[in-house]
């Protein structure tokens, strides 16, 4: 299916949206910029225009998660300010290989919620991130692949070309 | 995780959900592969199958409402032949949603970078 780039996506069975991207960096560094909020503010941003005002970790077995995101008030757009949260429970927790979490949105965007499954698997340095995730209905698993996602990913481009830019002249 | 992009609007098509049910079972997907190569009756189609022809016309009729196929009023044969369009728009949502993620994960990758740069950077400063 789609493969074009790094990040492959396939739709597996009837409820599994199933995602895999090699990182250059080892897997215990994978797993802090997705446990620890002041990485997973860096990089999980929403659409551009959007930032992400609530990160929130509590990592343990049982432990919560909730992250927000808030667009603020456009000039002549009635429709903002906007915010959009969403948050879970850590089930399973073995780092830095797996983590297991549960994941809902609070306006529900699609019908029940989602399982989420990341693994970890480490090669010569680079990093396999396989996630899974599991939604309750196949109606939830197709809608979410039938969102029209945003178009100008270009912003984010930008701001990783930023990123990159800082990280060598460290 | 799976965020939810701007603009989203719940536009539900009965026709693309019936895609996806079309495609996720393992004896359609391989009647479409077979009628990739060109038109073939039930019985052909059958044929490499341990089933019973109503069991390949009861997948059949799932494809067909799926769009996923046509069958001509062909007297007895009705030959079975492919409709390409729905799964190439099948192909193009999940296109769309890894694009969202790849700009996500290159994010990511930044990150990565100057968390790699930092650690020898430690590394350095120890000797």
């Amino acid at each position: 299916m789609a493969s074009t780039g790094g990040l492959k996506v396939v739709a597996q069975g009837d409820r599994e949206i199933v995602m895999t991207r090699v990182f250059d960096a080892p897997r215990t560094m994978v797993f802090e910029a997705w446990t620890k909020p002041e990485l997973l503010k860096r990089w999980l941003l929403g659409p551009p225009g959007w930032t992400m005002t609530v990160c929130e970790v509590d990592l343990r077995v049982g432990g919560a998660y909730r992250f927000v995101w808030r667009r603020d008030r456009v000039a002549g757009d009635a429709e903002t300010p906007h915010t959009m949260g969403m948050g879970g429970v850590y089930r399973e927790i073995t780092a830095p290989a797996r983590l297991v979490s549960t994941e809902e949105f609070d306006d529900a965007w699609y019908p029940g919620n989602a399982l989420n499954t990341l693994e970890m698997i480490e090669k010569d340095g680079k990093t396999t991130l396989v996630n899974t995730v599991l939604y309750d209905s196949r109606e939830a698993r197709d809608g979410v692949l039938k969102s029209p996602m945003e178009q100008g990913v270009a912003a984010s481009y930008d701001r990783l070309a930023d990123l990159l830019a800082k990280a060598e002249t460290r | 995780m799976v965020l939810k992009a701007a603009g989203y609007e719940r536009s539900p098509s009965r026709r693309l959900d019936a895609t996806f049910a079309a495609l996720s079972d393992p004896t359609r997907r391989a009647i479409l592969a077979r009628l990739a190569t060109g038109e073939a009756s039930v019985l052909e189609l059958a044929e490499p199958f341990a089933m019973s022809q109503p069991a390949i016309s009861k997948h059949l009729k799932v494809l067909e409402r799926a769009g996923l196929i046509s069958r001509r009023r062909d007297a007895q044969r009705r030959p079975c032949r492919l409709k390409p369009r729905p799964l190439a728009e099948a192909t193009g949502w999940l296109e769309e949603y890894r694009q969202f993620w790849e700009g996500r994960f290159e994010e990511l990758d930044a990150v990565l970078d100057e968390m790699k740069a930092q650690a020898k950077g430690r590394r350095r400063s120890r000797r």
